[in-house]
């Protein structure tokens, strides 16, 4: 186990070098890293003064060290818009996008799991095809329009939910968060839909395929002769053993719904990272762009590594030693 | 080609017979036995020939600046124009009539998909076969990168690269062949892996054929099936995702707009009521990918052997 960890955890440390390494590859190699770190509004003066600040007239091997002693103290830049460090502009806005995330992966969940089950118990039923019909359509929708087809329904035509923004916000634990207030959970609404139906069809799919199998397995048949009720047998024989493919996938899905988030929160000028990653490209803002890279890459690695590692300690038959992924 | 006759009988005959699933005539025929299928097909046959037809079908080139009338901007669907046209979707802020431009849409959408696609397939599965034919330290390094690739949310993976190279067709393509080629080359490597082992490679080997010809000419085609079912569904991820990168306004030049840039042209109107902009190529983006996904969904059940009875 211990050797697995320490394996798994050495390519996590060798995923985030890889990408660390591309991105100096593709500021300093490839494009002139001048204007790339330096706003192109700023003067001939200031300019100067950058170049020396930031270590562009050093050698490219002596940048290159400098690049990473940077990144591994945090330091990526300062915004050319707001002129404060990257980093810390986007962890302002991580609350706001991992909120978000949570909400969507639960209600994809607690919808998507008792109708996955449903519809692998009856598949040949109605219930069981139009649940499955759902999810084709779930799948198909692309996010952003779907998006959009809410505001026009609900925000536009029925004038029940607010169009977008993040409404007031609570603070928790020093975190401003919107769930806990009236008007912050009707803006969280819309947007935590139109997050979660893509994992919704996913789970829903997921949940049936594993329900057929488990289904015809001798313990579930064993536990049917021996007289027990169906809600015991669904509840506790079939919900546990799906449960595990369920919650693997489900770990490395909070890692796309981060990048989805992207598209959500420009849909719903929801104020949070993916939406400053779209307004920093579109003011060519490249500081936020490649701390916003980094630290996706860094949070996506670690929750790969939590899953990858969880997954081997709820399932004992996973083979610790022969893991090649 | 310098191989003998007893060769070229002989040799790629088993190979061929025993290929899985069937011959392409079988599975096409139990692709049609289903009825929710038969509708996907007629869907993307539908919007293929339209796309194609393009010129010849629209009532009005949405490019050509001098055949839009400003004075015909805004319509709602089902109105007529100044010269007595009907504009049975509406029309945008130029004036320019909507269906026409989900047609020339559809093209764009289509070939940046369609070529991305075919391209991350033949990619993926020369990376996956050289993979698994050569095996150590090609199938690592190859798996090991696709691997790595694989951890990261496509879009994701698109969205910086294109943010660092601009918009454009060609860009947007390579975009989705990056975020691609990897699950093919994944799914190629697992069922030439099975293959390498089997007797006819084996043969082909002591008879000395080139390594290209025996990948090439005897492991290909026995690995196709489970990529055909891949292929659909990755179609439809790419239709849906240069949608989604024209929208967030790093996909398509607003020169060619697809059927995403349509949406997005259309989300500025969408809060003054003007839904018809947004609405109506989205719903054609819809039933693109319902139908492509209606039709991978079956080829699945086909193919897959546990499920044949």
């Amino acid at each position: 186990m211990l050797v697995y960890m320490i394996r798994r955890f050495g390519q996590s440390l060798f995923a985030i070098a890889a990408m660390a390494l591309l991105v100096f590859v593709g500021v300093y190699a490839i494009g002139n890293p001048v204007d790339i770190l330096i706003s192109p509004e700023a003067t001939e003066l200031d300019r100067e003064a950058q170049i020396i600040r930031l270590g562009l007239d050093k050698p490219l091997w002596e940048q290159f060290l400098l690049y990473v002693v940077n990144v591994a103290r945090g330091d990526l830049g300062n915004s050319f818009v707001y002129g404060t460090p990257a980093l810390t502009l986007i962890l302002q806005r991580l609350p706001a996008t991992l909120e978000l995330a949570l909400v969507a992966l639960a209600i994809s969940v607690f919808l998507g799991v008792p109708l996955g089950v449903i519809a692998g118990l009856r598949p040949d039923t109605a219930a069981g095809r139009s649940i499955m019909a759902g999810s084709i359509l779930g799948f198909s929708l692309p996010n952003f329009w779907q998006g959009m087809m809410l505001i026009l329904i609900f925000a536009v035509i029925l004038g029940w939910l607010p169009a977008g923004g993040r409404g007031t916000t609570a603070d928790v634990l020093g975190l401003q968060l919107s769930i806990f207030t009236r008007d912050g959970l009707a803006h969280l609404i819309l947007p935590a839909i139109n997050l979660a139906l893509f994992k919704l069809s996913l789970v829903i799919r997921l949940a049936r395929a594993a329900t057929r199998e488990v289904a015809l397995q001798d313990y579930v048949k064993f536990a049917r002769a021996k007289g027990l009720s169906e809600r015991r047998i669904v509840l506790v024989h079939i919900l546990k053993t799906i449960m595990i493919p369920i919650t693997t996938v489900l770990g490395l899905e909070l890692a796309s719904m981060i990048a989805f988030g992207i598209v959500t929160e420009t849909v719903f000028s929801w104020p949070g990272m993916g939406k400053l990653l779209i307004d920093s490209i579109e003011l060519l803002d490249r500081p936020v762009i490649v701390a916003y890279l980094m630290l996706t890459v860094f949070m996506i690695v670690m929750i790969n590594l939590v899953v990858d590692v969880l997954y081997a300690v709820l399932d004992p038959r996973i083979n610790l030693k022969d893991v090649t992924t | 080609m310098s191989d003998t006759a007893l060769d070229s009988v002989n040799l790629d005959e088993p190979a061929r017979g025993a290929r899985p699933g069937g011959s392409l005539k079988r599975i096409l025929a139990r692709l049609f036995e289903d009825r929710l299928a038969l509708i996907g097909f007629a869907l993307v046959a539908i919007t293929a020939v339209a796309a194609i037809a393009a010129p010849l079908i629209a009532p009005q080139n949405p490019y050509d600046l001098a055949g839009l009338d400003i004075m015909d901007g805004g319509l709602a669907p089902g109105s007529q124009s100044m010269a007595g046209k009907t504009y049975w979707l509406g029309t945008d802020e130029q004036g320019r009539d909507m269906l026409s431009a989900i047609v020339y849409g559809l093209r764009v959408s289509l070939y940046v998909a369609g070529s991305a696609t075919l391209i991350a397939l033949a990619v993926g599965m020369a990376m996956g076969i050289s993979a698994a034919y050569f095996g150590r330290f090609a199938d690592t390094a190859i798996m090991r990168i696709a691997d790595l690739q694989l951890g990261f949310p496509p879009i994701l993976i698109a969205l910086i690269l294109l943010a660092v190279l601009g918009r454009g067709i060609d860009k947007v393509i390579l975009a989705l062949v990056l975020t691609q080629w990897a699950y093919y080359a994944r799914v190629v490597r697992g069922s030439a892996l099975v293959e390498n082992q089997k007797d006819y490679v084996a043969a082909a080997r002591c008879l000395a054929l080139s390594d290209i010809r025996i990948m090439a000419r005897h492991l290909l085609p026995n690995c196709l099936p489970p990529l055909i079912v891949v292929a659909t569904v990755q179609i439809a991820h790419a239709i849906s995702l240069e949608a989604t990168l024209s929208f967030l306004g790093v996909g398509v030049p607003i020169t060619e707009p697809s059927l995403g840039l349509l949406i997005a042209n259309g989300y500025d109107y969408l809060l003054s009521g003007r839904y018809w902009v947004a609405v109506f190529p989205g719903v054609a983006l819809l039933l693109i990918i319902v139908g492509v996904n209606l039709v991978g969904d079956r080829l699945r059940d086909i193919l897959n052997p546990r499920l044949q009875k």
